[in-house]
């Protein structure tokens, strides 16, 4: 495989970059604290052309991958977690699923509204008692003439209350368990529709998490992503491109930890010396780059294989298990290094750390990637 | 046992007597009954929690290992390792209230004050009609402890005091201050260093930042500034040229007591677990019953148990008077990082509500991660327990 962005891809992840540093750092901080949206944020992304990464140029997209995606992800997520789950859903569960598995009719409808940012989009598959076990979801679609009528409750929906799109995940036979599911794409507007409880977070605090409440909403048979009852399968191949984005995240995320570690340990003197001296320090902040550059080629490798259309689902699994770990191990000991100071909130890897956690648990917990891999190694 | 009652805690404890089993029993009924519904809004709020504190003082809890006739409880170390432990288990911020105010900020007057002194302050401390904090950390000696620049320039029977202490915790509630001051210019290090009892009220000391804080939000850390504060020769603690000795000393039955904050915040992320993982289904079945989960409940344990064993260990030796340096960085040190992977797989095993403000293990992970970093860091630990072992041989 080759190691090199194309200049295309050098070139996104620059503007990404500038982006993060320009748009989202200034505020981060404090749309944390106060767990505000950052809906200017999304908006300029839009006019960047961030929302539409995977979307053709016929429909208004910049048609640039999966791996240009990673690139840009990380080089936000380094800034602010929040906005780049916000975008990552978007690109990669939102747009992509669309753009996937829509009619041509569908995707002439919305593609252009999600890839200019118009619209943002959400993605409802987990419910309450059906998180890890996503194909147990109880949220109900029946047939009723050429509609559907959708009642039910979704969990943990990031931008559930923002959005304008739902990539929405119910039940259309209720005896055939994972083969009885349907995608749809819904829109907010549409009656019935409406967004419940907001989560509370340790971290990732200025995206937002809702509940999403359905009651009798009426949704066009047209509106049916794929195939009536293959929408888990749906599922499943969407979320191996989204866990490539929040591999990204957790990369940049620790990125963000190590430049954090060497300022304050080049600076930071006890003993008198610099910090960076030390070989305890010295080991964490090498142990921090090992697991930068491993996450980082582990990405590279699934996103290439997906842009390529080559099986990639243990790749994807990998490098999310692997970046997602890494960067909670990377947060606690960016802390570490910071000492008393890192457990301020006036530096930010106290940020880092409430926000890496959820790397973790999101879009397949560490146990569900490891089901994934094992399931691909134990393939006869 | 009233709470939590499953096997982790059922064991007696081979060196406990009847009063250890008492005095737990005692804190984990007010912990549970009373601190557990504050938790959360304290933290939310970063409310310090006075009605708890006068609480704890009208129980005794503020003055668990100090003899009655000094104010205090008249109980041991390992009692008072327990209140805290049982603290812990619902609420961080209480647990290194108490810890702070008891080990650092009314221990070293118990240990080196002069009567004088234990007259004036130990009884209001250890009854806990007042609050104690302890200011060593400034902001270039965090590690480096011995790195003080805080100055103390004698002046006929008083010391003009100058400098600025941080992560000061119980600052701005304390009523004394136990500080350490560089007397010596000209001695290096710790050597040259003079610890004194201040008052919070005294002219001069002035609350700078309080410190927004990742975990333990609710309680009071403190920077404390100290411009031109007059202190009497009367209230220096111990000799001159030995404050640092003596807050070293100070330091190593405190690290005790974040270890026993650290075994209680684990304790209770396991309390909270491993009924969720009893009662959550998923894929038809108990989430405990798949052997991922089993792992992590286990592993949750075994460092728990083994952190609860360390820390009684350094707490019952210091009761029989023993050095405690070793063993008490080791339970410091080994309680701390089992906290941390503990609550991380609480976390874990509750999925996305471990990491939703609705539930208390993703404040227990936050709390937790300030017992790697107080009262001398990991790092600073392993530099003890190794320097320790290599003096043992030569």
């Amino acid at each position: 495989m080759d190691f090199q962005l194309n200049e295309d891809q050098q070139a996104i992840r620059e503007m990404a970059r500038a982006f993060a540093r320009e748009e989202c750092g200034p505020g981060a901080a404090e749309r944390d604290k106060k767990e505000t949206f950052p809906t200017e944020q999304v908006k300029k992304a839009g006019e960047l052309g961030l929302l539409g990464m995977l979307v053709p140029e016929e429909f208004g997209g910049v048609d640039m991958g999966n791996l240009a995606l990673a690139e840009a992800l990380v080089e936000i997520n380094k800034v602010d977690a929040s906005v780049g789950v916000t975008i990552s859903v978007h690109n990669s569960l939102v747009s992509n699923c669309v753009n996937k598995f829509g009619s041509e009719a569908t995707r002439a409808k919305y593609l252009p509204k999600l890839a200019s940012g118009e619209w943002l989009g959400a993605y409802a598959l987990s419910e309450w008692g059906a998180g890890s076990d996503a194909g147990s979801l109880e949220c109900r679609a029946v047939q009723d003439g050429d509609d559907y009528v959708i009642s039910g409750t979704k969990a943990w929906i990031t931008s559930g209350d923002h959005a304008d799109l739902v990539v929405l995940f119910a039940r259309t036979d209720p005896d055939a368990g994972n083969r009885g599911i349907t995608a749809f794409v819904i829109e907010s507007s549409w009656d019935g529709f409406k967004s419940g409880k907001k989560e509370r977070k340790m971290g990732i605090r200025s995206s937002s998490t809702v509940e999403l409440l359905f009651d009798k909403m009426r949704v066009p048979a047209a509106n049916v992503l794929g195939e009536v009852n293959q929408g888990f399968k749906i599922a499943l191949n969407i979320l191996d491109g989204g866990r490539i984005g929040i591999a990204a995240q957790a990369l940049g995320i620790m990125e963000a930890c190590l430049e954090a570690s060497i300022a304050y340990a080049k600076e930071r003197e006890q003993f008198g010396k610099r910090i960076a001296e030390f070989q305890p320090i010295k080991w964490k902040l090498a142990e921090m780059e090992s697991k930068i550059m491993a996450s980082r080629l582990l990405i590279r490798q699934a996103a290439s294989l997906r842009d390529q259309n080559l099986p990639h689902s243990k790749e994807a699994a990998v490098a999310k298990l692997f970046a997602s770990r890494a960067a909670n191990w990377s947060a606690r000991e960016a802390v570490q290094v910071h000492g008393g100071a890192g457990y301020c909130t006036d530096y930010p890897v106290e940020r880092y750390f409430r926000d890496a956690r959820i790397t973790e648990i999101y879009e397949g917990t560490t146990e569900v990637q490891k089901l994934v891999i094992a399931r691909e190694v134990l393939k006869d | 046992m009233a709470y939590g009652a499953d096997i982790t805690l059922r064991d007696p404890v081979p060196f406990f007597e009847d009063h250890h089993y008492e005095i737990r029993e005692m804190a984990q009924r007010y912990a549970q009954e009373v601190v557990k519904d504050r938790a959360a809004a304290i933290d939310e709020n970063k409310e310090f929690p006075h009605d708890t504190v006068k609480e704890l003082a009208e129980m005794g809890f503020l003055g668990v290992p100090f003899p009655e006739e000094v104010g205090g409880a008249g109980f041991d170390y390992l009692s008072y390792i327990l209140v805290v432990e049982e603290l812990s288990r619902v609420c961080g911020t209480t647990g290194i209230t108490v810890a702070a105010h008891t080990s650092l900020g009314t221990n070293p007057i118990y240990a080196f004050g002069t009567d004088r002194q234990k007259e004036k302050y130990l009884r209001k401390l250890a009854s806990g009609e007042m609050l104690g904090a302890f200011g060593l950390t400034e902001p270039g000696a965090g590690s480096d402890a011995g790195a003080t620049r805080t100055t103390a320039v004698r002046d006929g029977d008083d010391w003009i005091v100058n400098g600025t202490k941080v992560y000061c915790t119980n600052g701005t509630h304390a009523g004394t201050v136990i500080i350490t001051t560089r007397t010596n210019p000209d001695k290096p290090g710790g050597s040259g260093v003079t610890a004194f009892v201040i008052e919070r009220d005294f002219d001069g000391v002035t609350l700078g930042t309080l410190e927004d804080k990742l975990g333990l939000r609710a309680s009071d850390t403190r920077e404390l500034v100290l411009e031109n504060v007059r202190v009497p020769d009367e209230n220096r603690l111990g000799e001159e040229g030995t404050g640092f000795r003596k807050f070293m000393q100070t330091l190593d039955s405190g690290r005790i007591s974040i270890g026993a904050l650290s075994l209680g915040l684990a304790q209770g992320a396991l309390d909270v677990a491993l009924p969720y993982a009893a009662e959550r289904k998923q894929f038809g079945r108990a989430i405990g019953e798949f052997g991922a989960i089993q792992e992590r409940l286990a592993d949750m344990a075994v460092g728990i148990h083994t952190a609860r064993l360390a820390c009684y260990h350094a707490a019952a030796l210091k009761d029989r008077g023993h050095d405690i340096n070793y063993a008490a960085s080791i339970a410091k040190l080994h309680a701390s990082e089992i906290a941390m992977d503990a609550i991380d797989s609480a976390i874990q095993i509750m999925g996305g509500n471990g990491y939703s403000r609705e539930y208390p293990v993703e404040r227990m992970l936050r709390d937790a991660k300030l017992c790697e970093i107080g009262e001398g860091t990991s790092e600073v630990q392993r530099m003890v327990i190794a320097r320790q072992m290599i003096k043992s041989i030569q």
